[in-house]
C-alpha cells in the first residue's frame, strides 16, 4: 500500500492505506482521530466535515491522495482546550441532543464563520442546510451560529 | 403527587461502604428502582452489592460523583437523572460530577436501559436515593457533635448545628459509612428546589465539542478487525452461495467468513424472531484492518440469493391494508356502547381514511458494534438500548454461561428505537466468536437504512356518527404491517367522551422486519384523528377548539380507570396554545393548524402556523404548550420539545419509504430526505408550572406536530392531507389564487 504525508492540526503524520481511502477513515482508523464523524459516506449529511486549507470539505469522499500537502483541521484541532468561539457557543446555548452531529456541524460553522463573520439569519441557514441533525436541533444550531458570530466580532 | 413518601425499607435500597481511599460509596440499583411497573424494591431483603450498578461517591473533600449507568441517547437523563439525586443529597451542582460507564470496581456488573420513561419512573426513587444519602451524613454530623439530627440544617453539602459550628460533608463521610442506613429520610418540598427546574448544561458537552471519544463507533482495542457484513439485498431472501476470491485480494482484507448458522438454529423454524430480530439468512463478513478496507471488500463479494419467502411491494402492503380495512377480521380493544346503532340511527355518518409509509430511523451513528469472544469471556462494548436482553440472547446464541458477558454500554449517537433491537450485537457476538479476534462491526449507511427495523405501514379508518349535532359514535380501525397498537392507546382522547365507541386492529405478517419508532403507533395516530377531528368539526358546523372542549368536560369525574390522559390538564393546554399562538387573530396570508394530544403521559397541544412564500406554503412556526409536571431541567426540556416537533414535522413532510419486491426503495439521504435547517420551523415553547410529578419529554411532542401542519395546510389551500408525506400530495400545493396575487 502506498504511504501518504499528511498535516492534520499542525502535526505531520505518515500513514499507509490504499489510495483511493476516504480521508475520513484515515482519520478515524489510521490515526486514532475519532472526532470525526462517518454518517453517509456520500456527502450528503455533513457529519465528516473537516478543513482543508480552511474550507469545510467532507472528508468522507475526499480520498487520502488528495489530501497531500494541504492543512487539515478536524474538530480535535480547532482549539487546544475547547476555547473556539463556536465551541464556547455551542456550549453556551447547549445545542446537542445525541450530540453525534455536532463536530460537522461546528466545522461548517467555523469555516463559514471564517469568511463571513456577520451573518444574516439566512445566510446562517444556507450554510449550515447541508449538515443534518437528526435530533433536529436545528434552532439551537442556528441560534448557537450568531453567537458564535458575537464572539468573534 | 410529588410529595408521597415511599414506604418500603431502605435498609434492602441502600448499601454503603467506606472508601480505600477515604471516602463513602452509596450503591444503589437503579434498574429496579426505575422499573416500570413502580413498585418499590420491597422484596430486595437479598441483595448484595452485585445487584447495585448505580453509585454515589462522596470523597473526603466534598466532592460529589454520580456514576450513571443509564444509557444516554439524546434524551438528556444522564444530566436530569444526577440533577434529582442531587437535589436531595443537597449539595452544589457545580461539586457534582457525572460518570458513565464502568465504575473501577467489582461492584459494579450490570447496566441498564433507559427509555422514555426514565424520568417518570426514577423520579421518586432518586429522590429517595439523595434524600437517605443526606441523612446518613447528618447522622454522623449528629453523633460527632452529640446532638439529635433534627437540630441540624444543611446547605450545599455544608452541616450547621445551633451553635453556628459546621461540618462538610467530607468530614464526616468516614463516620458515615459505620452507620445503619435510616429509614427516615424526608424528602424536599418543591418550593424548596435549588437544582431541579433550573437550567443544567449537558454534562458531556465539553467531550462532544472537543470531539472526545465517546460513541460506539469510536471504541477500539489494539488489534482489533473491522467488519463490514453482507446481508441479503432483499427481504424474504437467503443466502445461497457467495464467492470471496476478489474480497480477499484486496489490500487490507484479513478474512471473509459466512455467519447465521448459529442464529438460524436458535430460530429453529422461524425466518425471524420478532423480539430480537434475529434472521435466519446466512450472512458474509468481510473482515479488515480500517472501517473502508472491510467496506470495499463487501462491495467485492459476489453472492447468490434466494426467494426464500415472496418478496414484497408497497403496493402489496397497500392491498394487503385495504383489504384488511375493508373485512371483518379484526381484534377489539375496547368497546363501549354500540356504534353499529349509533351508524345506523345518525343523522350524519363521516368516515376517512389516512395512511402512512414505512420509515427507517435514520440514527446518525450507524449501528456497530465491538465483541471479544474468548473462552473465558465475552466482552461487548457499543449502543444498545437494552443490554440485558442482548446479553441473554448473546449467551444463548454461542452457547455460552451469561454470567460469562460483560457488556457495556455507550453513549448513543441517536436511538429513536432503533437500538432496542439487538442485531447488531448477536452479529458482533457470532463474528468474533467464529474468528475469536476483537472485531467492531459497523454498518455503512447503506446497510443500516436497507437492512434495518423500520416504522411499520399503518392506515387508520376513523367513522363518526352524528345526531342531534352531537358525536353519539366513534370507531377508529387500524391495519398495520405486523402487529398493533399497545394496549393503552385505546384509552386515550377521544375514550370516555363518546358513549358509543370502538377501536379495531388487524395486522399483515410481512417478512420486513418493523419496530418502534420514536412514540410507536402515536406518532401517527395523532396525525390521523387530530385531523379527522378538524374534519368533524366543520362536518358538524362547531368551532373546533370548543368541539375538543366540550367533549372533554364529558369525561370529568370519570369512574373509568382505564382513560389515561386528564380531561382537566388537556383543556389546561388547549386554553393556554390558544392564548400564545394568536389562534383565530392571524394575520391575512398566516393559516393556522391546532391539535391537542396526550400520549407518554405528557399532555401537548400545538399550533401551526403556514404562510405562502413563492406560492408554496410554508411551516414557520410552531406553538407548543406542554404539562409533563415538574420539569427537572428546562435547558434539557426545551431541547427534546424543538427537536420532537422539528422532527415530527420532518417525517411526516417527507418521510418516504416503501419496496419493491423486497428491496428498500432509498437507502441513503440522497434518496431519503430528512429535514434541514431550512425546513425547521421556529418553535415557541410554554411549560405549563405545576407540582406535579415529571413525565418525559422523549417523545411527546413529536406525535401532535404532524397534525397541526395537515390542519394549517387545510387552512392554507383548502386541500386535507390524507397520506404522509405530505410532499407527495399534490393537490396540497395548490394554494388559494389570492395567496398566489398577494
Amino acid at each position: 500500500m502506498p504511504t501518504y504525508q499528511l498535516t492534520v492540526n499542525g502535526k505531520a503524520h505518515t500513514v499507509e492505506a490504499s489510495e483511493d481511502t476516504p480521508l475520513l477513515w484515515v482519520l478515524r482508523d489510521h490515526l486514532n482521530m475519532v472526532g470525526t464523524k462517518f454518517g453517509c459516506g456520500i456527502a450528503q449529511c455533513g457529519a465528516c466535515t473537516v478543513h482543508v486549507d480552511g474550507n469545510a470539505t467532507r472528508s468522507c469522499s475526499l480520498p487520502v491522495a488528495s489530501a497531500v500537502g494541504m492543512s487539515i483541521t478536524t474538530i480535535e484541532g480547532l482549539s487546544e482546550d475547547g476555547s473556539h468561539p463556536v465551541q464556547q457557543a455551542w456550549k453556551e446555548v447547549d445545542v446537542p441532543q445525541c450530540g453525534y452531529c455536532q463536530a460537522g456541524q461546528m466545522m461548517t460553522a467555523s469555516a463559514f464563520l471564517a469568511k463571513n463573520p456577520s451573518p444574516t439569519e439566512e445566510e446562517i441557514k444556507d450554510a449550515m442546510n447541508g449538515n443534518i441533525c437528526r435530533c433536529a436541533a436545528y434552532n439551537r444550531i442556528k441560534k448557537a451560529v450568531g453567537v458564535a458570530a458575537e464572539k468573534m466580532a | 403527587m410529588s410529595k408521597s413518601s415511599i414506604q418500603f425499607s431502605r435498609r434492602n435500597f441502600l448499601r454503603t461502604s467506606s472508601l480505600a481511599s477515604g471516602g463513602l460509596l452509596i450503591g444503589f440499583n437503579l434498574f429496579t428502582a426505575c422499573k416500570s411497573d413502580v413498585k418499590p424494591p420491597v422484596d430486595l431483603a437479598d441483595l448484595n452489592y452485585n445487584d447495585f450498578n448505580a453509585f454515589i461517591k462522596i470523597a473526603k473533600n466534598g466532592a460529589v460523583t454520580i456514576f450513571s449507568p443509564n444509557p444516554e441517547i439524546g434524551q438528556g437523563v444522564k444530566t436530569s437523572m444526577p440533577m434529582i439525586i442531587a437535589e436531595e443529597l443537597d449539595v452544589s451542582w457545580d461539586n457534582v460530577y457525572v460518570q458513565q460507564g464502568v465504575l473501577d470496581t467489582k461492584n459494579y456488573t450490570r447496566q441498564i436501559a433507559g427509555g422514555s420513561q426514565s424520568i417518570r419512573f426514577g423520579w421518586d426513587a432518586l429522590r429517595q436515593t439523595g434524600a437517605t444519602a443526606k441523612q446518613m451524613l447528618v447522622n454522623a454530623a449528629a453523633a460527632r457533635w452529640s446532638v439529635d439530627a433534627s437540630e441540624l440544617t444543611v446547605s450545599e453539602g455544608v452541616i450547621t448545628n445551633k451553635a453556628g459550628e459546621t461540618l462538610t460533608y467530607g468530614d464526616v463521610v468516614d463516620d458515615a459509612a459505620a452507620l445503619e442506613v435510616p429509614e427516615n429520610a424526608v424528602l424536599k418540598e418543591p418550593k424548596d428546589y435549588k437544582i431541579i427546574g433550573t437550567d443544567r448544561r449537558n454534562v458531556d458537552i465539553d467531550k462532544i465539542v472537543t470531539g472526545q471519544p465517546l460513541f460506539g463507533i469510536d471504541y477500539k482495542e489494539e488489534g482489533m478487525l473491522y467488519a463490514s457484513v453482507l446481508r441479503p439485498p432483499a427481504f424474504g431472501q437467503e443466502l445461497v452461495s457467495f464467492d470471496a476470491a476478489e474480497a480477499k485480494a484486496l489490500p487490507g482484507v484479513v478474512d471473509v467468513i459466512k455467519i447465521g448458522d448459529k442464529a438460524k438454529a436458535l430460530l429453529g423454524g422461524e425466518k425471524v424472531n420478532w423480539t430480537a430480530q434475529l434472521s435466519g439468512s446466512g450472512k458474509v463478513v468481510v473482515l479488515a484492518k480500517t472501517t473502508w478496507d472491510a467496506f470495499k471488500g463487501k462491495k467485492a463479494i459476489k453472492a447468490v440469493w434466494s426467494d426464500a419467502t415472496p418478496l414484497e411491494s408497497t403496493e402489496f402492503h397497500d392491498e394487503k391494508l385495504n383489504a384488511l380495512l375493508d373485512g371483518k377480521d379484526f381484534v377489539t380493544m375496547r368497546k363501549d356502547g354500540d356504534v353499529n346503532k349509533a351508524f345506523a340511527t345518525a343523522d350524519k355518518v363521516l368516515e376517512r381514511t389516512y395512511e402512512s409509509p414505512f420509515l427507517p430511523h435514520n440514527c446518525m451513528e450507524p449501528m456497530n458494534f465491538f465483541a471479544n469472544v474468548t473462552d473465558e469471556k465475552i466482552h461487548l462494548v457499543g449502543p444498545v438500548q437494552t443490554p440485558e436482553d442482548a446479553a441473554n440472547t448473546v449467551a444463548e446464541l454461542l452457547g455460552r454461561d451469561v454470567e460469562d458477558i460483560h457488556l457495556e454500554m455507550t453513549r448513543m449517537g441517536g436511538g429513536f428505537g432503533r437500538r432496542l433491537y439487538g442485531d447488531f450485537v448477536y452479529e458482533a457476538a457470532e463474528i468474533s466468536d467464529a474468528v475469536r479476534k476483537p472485531i467492531k462491526m459497523v454498518s455503512s449507511r447503506e446497510d443500516d437504512m436497507s437492512t434495518g427495523v423500520y416504522r411499520p405501514a399503518i392506515k387508520y379508518r376513523i367513522k363518526a356518527a352524528i345526531k342531534d349535532g352531537q358525536l353519539t359514535g366513534y370507531q377508529l380501525k387500524e391495519a398495520a404491517i405486523n402487529g398493533n397498537m399497545y394496549g393503552l392507546i385505546p384509552n386515550f382522547f377521544p375514550a370516555g367522551t363518546v358513549e358509543n365507541y370502538q377501536v379495531d386492529v388487524a395486522n399483515y405478517k410481512s417478512n420486513i422486519t418493523t419496530g418502534a419508532w420514536r412514540a410507536p403507533y402515536t406518532n401517527f395516530l395523532a396525525y390521523a384523528e387530530q385531523s379527522f377531528f378538524d374534519e368533524l368539526a366543520e362536518e358538524m358546523e362547531v368551532d373546533k377548539i370548543k368541539m375538543r372542549l366540550d367533549l372533554l368536560e364529558k369525561v370529568k369525574g370519570t369512574e373509568d380507570e382505564r382513560i389515561q390522559y386528564s380531561a382537566e390538564r388537556m383543556q389546561n393546554v388547549i386554553k393556554m396554545a390558544v392564548d400564545k399562538s394568536g389562534w383565530g387573530k392571524q394575520p391575512k396570508g398566516t393559516y393556522q393548524g391546532f391539535v391537542a394530544y396526550y400520549c407518554h403521559n405528557t399532555h401537548v397541544a400545538e399550533v401551526a402556523d403556514v404562510q405562502i412564500e413563492n406560492g408554496l406554503p410554508v411551516v414557520k412556526k410552531v406553538t407548543c404548550i406542554v404539562d409533563c409536571g415538574i420539569v427537572v431541567n428546562p435547558l434539557g426540556a426545551l431541547n427534546q420539545i424543538e427537536g420532537g416537533i422539528v422532527d415530527g414535522i420532518g417525517h411526516s413532510m417527507y418521510g418516504s419509504f416503501g419496496f419493491e419486491n423486497g428491496v428498500p426503495t432509498a437507502n441513503n439521504y440522497d434518496k431519503y430526505r430528512l429535514g434541514r435547517m431550512k425546513d425547521a420551523a421556529v418553535v415557541e415553547t410554554h411549560l405549563v408550572q405545576n407540582e406535579l410529578s415529571p413525565t418525559g419529554l422523549g417523545e411527546p411532542t413529536l406525535p401532535p406536530a404532524g397534525g397541526a401542519v395537515a390542519n394549517a395546510l387545510k387552512a392554507a389551500t383548502g386541500k386535507r392531507a390524507y397520506k404522509q408525506p405530505f410532499i407527495e400530495q399534490a393537490d396540497l400545493w395548490k394554494v388559494k389564487e389570492e395567496d398566489i396575487l398577494g
